[in-house]
């Protein structure tokens, strides 16, 4: 049976569970571009409502940071970024402007790539941009620690990291937020394990599943969302088992707190969050580019009608935002949901929401 | 002035080009006539006068002109001496004129080394030899370091039309949308080479002057070709973006037939990338009336530029495609699940993603 039968065949189960009206919200970006880049809403009931939350990690990202990256690129530091950061806008312009005016930006495919810019120019500083969920920082972890044990002195990260369950709960528990259901990340949850999504269903009765990007998982996903909704039986169903194990990667879980420990940070949408980032550990306070550089108060931004704060939240759609598709389009974006390739308004422009 | 050493400035030496190379004294005539006529095809007698007198057949001529730049400048696949020539003649055929003359004026940085220099100007002669083509006039200037990215080439080009002119702007309704082999070979290839990933697939750019193989079908489809269109930037996404909204009509195409070699989709999944939407060199797109489709087709499929030709999809009534959300929407693909959806314009640089 080919890809796009065994797609219809399960799009035929849900549809046949007689699905009451629900929404759905997919916590990662990926899966939101997934969605959109494979039409997967028409295969689905009108019953169900697939909404975007706050997983990517370039959107959730606070104006104050945005703020204090572009600062440390104007005082002579070489960047060293993942490329969906470059085009976001800050309160100083973005990388890109920055960029265009002389300071240095590096677009990275490995966080490691910026040890060897740091051993190429050993009379500049340069900056990681740490950006990114409980996937990402592991690498960015890896390379924190490889810095300190050879002595790198002209190397430091701006660390900006995330964790997905403090978010999620902070989501789940707030009374103006109508979430039927969460898909969960599939590769956040290879670090963190099923196990962690646990007190959701317990604690708040909303069921949960973790799933893969192709197609057939994310179907896979709903399905078991809907027939737990149907069967009144919440509980966390890994529907990515070829990568998700209950326990997650602890090796990989050690060497992140080997090196940062959990800290309240700062989320755009949802403001300052208890225990709900990272900090480097106080061992590796010298290579923190955030006392390494002396930064100026955050200054504040005007985005005018964009309204991602409310989209990252899922309390409302790219669509409801006046700047949509008018005064903000990928060419030139005003919100960091359209700027991202895994913004949910990017996804929302692109794809036809 | 003289012995005084800027300190951005190396002297020139025989290793890498230097500023003297640009200033017009014995340094520059040694170059040209030593680095780039003597590779060079089709000079002739007034290749050092102030300007080259063509002998042109009669009848309409076609006209282009395009900037080269890349980094790296040497790829799997190719230089940005074969990209300069293949891009101008390409413009050109894609009017359905054959390349006659090539203009080439070179920009150089200094301190690129003359060696990489010589293989540039060798595969610029070489590219141009092989697609029959004859560069006629030329220009080299040298600036400082940092005020170039190596090298930039322009080249111009004059070809001579034939009796049908393909336009952007004729696609109509019902043709069939033809492509001479797979998407995004260059674009992946070159990424992979600028950013040194470790990628063990042999991934080599797809440069190459097409037009030996439009003319075969030219002489199978005539008219019935109402567009061609090279997929340079921004690929097969742009153009056919470009071709909608130039001839007022929807495209649809179907991924599940659109060439893409397994190992070019691999890398652009990683990278968060559509193959769709990165760069090709030696690619064209076909809209075809659909009474001509199966010969022209058949014409491309028999050159070895279009051994991997496909008929990828349909153009239709502009009117009943589906609008997008935000984009302009005249461009759906179906998906490999079979459900379709907008192919968009590609926005700006291609950036690879976090996770």
């Amino acid at each position: 049976m080919s890809i796009a039968a065994h797609c219809r065949e399960l799009a035929d189960q849900i549809a046949a569970a007689d699905p009451p009206p629900m929404t759905i919200m997919e916590v990662c970006g990926t899966h939101s571009h997934a969605i959109g880049r494979y039409g997967i809403r028409q295969l689905l009931p009108e019953s169900i409502r697939l909404i975007s939350g706050p997983g990517c990690p370039v959107c959730v990202t606070a104006d104050s940071d945005l703020d204090a990256i572009v600062q440390i690129a104007q005082q002579g530091a070489i960047i060293a970024t993942f490329g969906d950061m470059v085009r976001v806008i800050g309160p100083r312009g973005s990388l890109a402007d920055a960029r265009a005016a002389g300071v240095e930006v590096r677009v990275m495919y490995s966080p490691m790539q910026s040890l060897d810019l740091a051993r190429e120019y050993p009379d500049r500083e340069v900056v990681l941009i740490g950006v990114g969920f409980e996937t990402t920082t592991p690498a960015i972890a890896v390379t924190v620690s490889d810095a300190a044990s050879t002595g790198l002195r002209n190397f430091s990260v701006y660390a900006c990291h995330k964790l997905v369950p403090p978010a999620l709960e902070v989501l789940i528990a707030d009374p103006d937020c109508r979430i039927d259901a969460l898909l969960c990340p599939g590769h956040v949850s290879t670090i963190i394990g099923a196990n962690a999504y646990e007190f959701i269903p317990r604690d708040h009765g909303i069921p949960c599943a973790i799933a893969g990007f192709t197609p057939l998982d994310i179907l896979l996903g709903v399905n078991s969302l809907v027939n737990q909704i149907v069967s009144g039986e919440p509980r966390v169903d890994n529907c990515y088992p070829r990568a998700v194990q209950a326990e997650g990667n602890p090796k990989a879980r050690a060497q992140v707190e080997s090196v940062f420990a959990v800290a309240d940070v700062d989320w755009r949408g949802l403001g300052m969050l208890p225990d709900s980032g990272l900090a480097l550990r106080a061992e590796y306070s010298h290579l923190d580019a955030r006392t390494r550089f002396d930064l100026a108060p955050p200054i504040e931004i005007d985005r005018g009608p964009c309204i991602c704060g409310e989209v990252l939240q899922g309390k409302a759609l790219p669509t409801d935002c006046p700047a949509f598709g008018s005064a903000c389009t990928p060419q030139s974006p005003i919100g960091p949901c359209m700027v991202s390739s895994e913004g949910s308004c990017a996804a929302a422009y692109r794809y036809g929401g | 002035m003289a012995g005084k050493r800027h300190p951005m400035h190396h002297q020139p030496t025989d290793q890498t080009i230097g500023l003297g190379h640009g200033s017009g004294g014995a340094a520059m005539q040694q170059l040209i006539r030593d680095e780039l006529l003597s590779v060079l095809p089709g000079q002739n007698p007034d290749a050092l006068e102030d300007a080259a007198v063509l002998d042109l057949p009669p009848g309409r001529i076609a006209f282009t002109t395009d900037s080269f730049t890349v980094q790296p400048l040497e790829f799997p696949g190719g230089n940005i001496g074969h990209l300069a020539v293949h891009g101008t003649v390409n413009d050109l055929a894609m009017r359905g004129a054959r390349p006659l003359y090539l203009s080439v004026g070179m920009i150089i940085e200094e301190g690129l080394p003359l060696d990489t220099l010589r293989r540039i100007v060798a595969s610029l002669g070489e590219a141009a030899h092989d697609a029959d083509v004859s560069i006629v006039a030329g220009d080299t200037k040298v600036v400082g370091r940092g005020q170039a990215d190596g090298i930039f080439i322009n080249t111009s080009g004059i070809g001579t039309c034939g009796p049908h002119a393909p336009s952007v702007a004729a696609a109509r309704p019902g043709d069939l949308v033809l492509v001479n082999g797979t998407m995004g070979d260059h674009g992946v290839a070159v990424m992979i080479a600028r950013e040194d990933l470790q990628v063990t697939a042999d991934l080599r750019s797809d440069t190459a002057a097409l037009y030996s193989l439009v003319e075969p079908m030219l002489a199978a489809g005539g008219e019935g070709i109402h567009t061609l269109r090279d997929l340079t930037r921004g690929g097969l996404a742009a153009g056919l973006n470009e071709i909608a909204s130039s001839s007022g009509v929807g495209i649809s195409v179907d991924s599940r037939a659109i060439p893409v070699r397994p190992e070019v989709g691999g890398v652009c999944e990683i990278l968060g990338l559509s193959p769709y939407a990165v760069a090709n060199e030696g690619k064209l797109v076909a809209m075809v009336a659909p009474d001509a489709a199966d010969a022209v087709l058949e014409a491309m499929r028999e050159h070895p530029l279009g051994a991997d030709a496909a008929i990828i999809g349909e153009a239709t009534d502009a009117r009943t495609a589906e609008r997008g959300a935000g984009a302009t929407g005249l461009v759906r693909v179906t998906t490999a699940i079979g459900t379709t959806r907008v192919l968009e314009l590609p926005a700006g640089e291609l950036l690879p993603r976090i996770c």
